[in-house]
């Protein structure tokens, strides 16, 4: 490598940066353009041409935390005077929020925000874990029909899911899993585990046995080298693993709808269900899809350099 | 006190044998190297040994005690490998630690035990780093802290300084010899390199194919190798090696090397000592390059020869002289010979000579 860069060396650079930073802004224009809406007053999502300034206001998400009503006349002054601050913007709106007594109702959201929650993280737990102890089975261990067996894995991921929808959701009505919260983790494992089977394979196989075995001769069980060194070492793969398989479940969606409807639904299908009641309400549903994306955005970030490394992982010889 | 017996072993790997009969006791504290190419099946009889690899017939006895059937962990013997395998997610201190943690020996005691070994081989220093933080060599130290902390019956070494660069390698072969003579271990050291296996040896066991060529100590494979595979591998520059017939001639033998036009002489005493080996032929001469003796004039026993090709190694040459149509490599004070083409005169030392049976390539036994 030259010391000394060319000038077209230069110019090759600076054009790579334009086109990093172009392709950010393509990939961040929805981003954006949720999280903005989010914070809009109500009149301002739909107007043409997009409004770029505006007072920034959490009234869509006090909506949408909140189960409301349309008032039939303006609000009595002095109630209005006596309530909280959030509840007047709700008053502004021409709303009031309903409540049993004292106690404000809260929407469905929070509560379908906890299922995809529940769901998302229990699933990635097992899909990732089973997957795991899998993966070492086939790295480590002469397994009979091995290639087989792993294209038998692979396969169930050769159809578009949603091809099963109906005759799964037939036999979840008849054994009582539909509209539950571990029918959808069953569902969900079954995607990700043959996901999870693959890509911790190839870490596995990325970690050099004599570490086990290193672990054998000074006195160890397999078992006891598999959590003091095999795990530690594949952490990089667990992480990545686990994001993917978060993100997976975390958005699903055409799963969800066909089998849950109340108890056990998750966000996705029933952000744009609050479409359907009255007239669409943007920023509200602006709000719960920005929220939406943070857990996964959370969590991406903190396991950035596990999936950074895990992503380019086997690409380098050491 | 530890000794290692191995009777009788056979491994296969699928319908390959690996291992043939392999019989071999090694004595307590005795510095054993496995010498081989790769593939021979040393590195499989050491992994055998450890408990890594199962074998298909045998016994593996250490103090008396039939191990084959134990696990690895309950065999009390330690190991380094070749890739040194420090994990790499703990710091010096805790692979060194490692193995006692596995004893539930108290920290106070684990705390002292790792500060001694890493005294000893000179890293206490490098207690806090990670692996990946070391070189080389002090990777290799820090292996062989987690092998010897644990104080096991034996040290079972996989060609431990073999991914070392050469100067390194040279400063832990001295390590390591300098470690057994103070701890003083049964120790069990695989390797390809027959440098290493001479200066660490007590006793070197050269495979091949997974048969064992010969016992001995360093100086017994290098001046009565069994059979032309030890002749070859042991010892550098390489043996000389090649097809001779013997001829009686006055009261001398003469000694003619392929189809050259006259003999190298050698006391009569060896017609005897071949006992008519030399008359059904199939007589093939070792001779070492310092067995070749070389002289600008010429002398009586000399034949002239002209030189081919010289290679300087600093403090000497090796030389490849032309004799008939072989090639005999001497081995000449550094520029004692000027360059190639040059007229020369050649002897072989009698002493030095080694003589195999062709066809199953066994040393005759013959020594002058």
């Amino acid at each position: 490598m030259a010391a000394v860069r060319t000038s077209s060396e230069v110019a090759l650079n600076r054009a790579a940066i334009v086109a990093v930073l172009v392709a950010t802004l393509i990939f961040l224009a929805p981003i954006y353009w949720i999280a903005s809406t989010a914070f809009k007053p109500k009149e301002l999502a739909v107007s043409v041409p997009p409004t770029v300034l505006f007072q920034p206001e959490v009234t869509p998400f006090i909506r949408l935390f909140t189960k409301r009503v349309q008032m039939q006349k303006p609000v009595d002054p002095q109630v209005y005077e006596a309530a909280p601050w959030w509840e007047k913007r709700i008053y502004d709106g021409g709303e009031r929020v309903l409540k049993v007594g004292k106690d404000v109702q809260l929407s469905q959201y929070p509560n379908r925000f906890m299922n995809s929650l529940i769901v998302a993280v229990i699933s990635t737990v097992l899909a990732v874990g089973m997957g795991t102890f899998t993966a070492y089975g086939f790295s480590r261990f002469k397994v009979a029909g091995e290639a087989d067996l792993l294209f038998f894995i692979l396969s169930t991921r050769m159809l578009p899911p949603v091809v099963v929808a109906i005759p799964m959701f037939l036999m979840y009505r008849m054994v009582g899993l539909n509209d539950s919260h571990i029918g959808l983790i069953i569902l969900y494992v079954a995607f990700n585990l043959s996901f999870s089977v693959w890509l911790m394979k190839g870490f596995m196989d990325e970690i050099p046995k004599e570490y086990e075995e290193a672990a054998l001769v000074d006195g160890y069980t397999r078992m006891q080298a598999f959590f003091k060194i095999v795990l530690p070492e594949a952490a990089t793969g667990i992480a990545a693993t686990a994001v993917f398989c978060f993100i997976t479940a975390w958005n699903e969606y055409a799963f969800a709808l066909i089998m849950t409807n109340r108890r056990a639904q998750t966000a996705p299908p029933f952000i744009p269900s609050q479409i359907g009641s009255g007239l669409p309400d943007w920023t509200t549903i602006a709000a719960g899809t920005f929220l939406f994306l943070l857990p996964v955005a959370i969590f991406t970030f903190l396991l950035r350099n596990h999936l950074l490394r895990g992503v380019t992982f086997g690409a380098i010889r050491k | 006190m530890t000794q290692i017996e191995l009777r009788g072993i056979e491994k296969f790997f699928g319908a390959v044998q690996v291992i043939h009969n392999l019989n071999l006791a090694i004595a307590d504290n005795e510095f054993i190297v496995l010498l081989g190419q790769s593939g021979c099946g040393k590195t499989t009889t050491l992994r055998a040994i450890a408990g890594l690899e199962t074998i298909d017939q045998g016994d593996i006895l250490i103090d008396g005690k039939a191990v084959q059937h134990l696990k690895a962990a309950d065999r009390d013997i330690a190991m380094v490998f070749q890739s040194f395998s420090l994990y790499p997610h703990m710091t010096v201190f805790e692979n060194i630690a490692f193995p006692l943690r596995a004893t539930r020996m108290d920290s106070g005691e684990v705390d002292k035990s790792v500060r001694e070994v890493a005294r000893v081989l000179r890293i206490t220093e490098l207690l806090g780093k990670k692996p990946s933080a070391l070189s080389g060599g002090d990777m290799q130290r820090v292996a062989i802290g987690r092998a010897l902390v644990r104080r096991p019956k034996a040290m079972l070494m996989d060609e431990p300084i073999g991914a070392l660069d050469a100067k390194l390698r040279e400063e832990m072969r001295a390590e390591i010899k300098r470690l057994h003579i103070k701890q003083g271990s049964t120790t069990i050291y695989v390797t390809h390199d027959q440098i290493e296996a001479m200066s660490l040896a007590d006793r070197i066991v050269i495979m091949h194919e997974g048969f064992i060529q010969q016992v001995g100590t360093p100086d017994e494979v290098y001046s009565h190798p069994a059979n032309l595979f030890v002749a070859q591998f042991v010892g550098s520059p390489v043996m000389n090696i090649t097809e001779a017939s013997v001829a009686e001639a006055a009261s001398l033998a003469t000694v003619t090397v392929g189809d050259a036009p006259a003999g190298f002489e050698f006391p009569s005493a060896l017609l005897s000592k071949l006992n008519g080996h030399a008359a059904n032929g199939g007589l093939t001469l070792g001779i070492r390059p310092e067995g070749v003796l070389v002289r600008r004039e010429a002398a009586p026993g000399y034949l002239p020869v002209e030189a081919h090709i010289i290679e300087p190694l600093g403090s000497f040459d090796i030389v490849d002289l032309k004799v008939g149509s072989k090639m005999l490599r001497a081995r000449t004070k550094a520029g004692y010979v000027a360059g190639p083409g040059e007229k020369v005169h050649v002897r072989i030392d009698p002493e030095q000579a080694h003589f195999f049976d062709t066809a199953s390539g066994k040393s005759l036994g013959v020594r002058l």
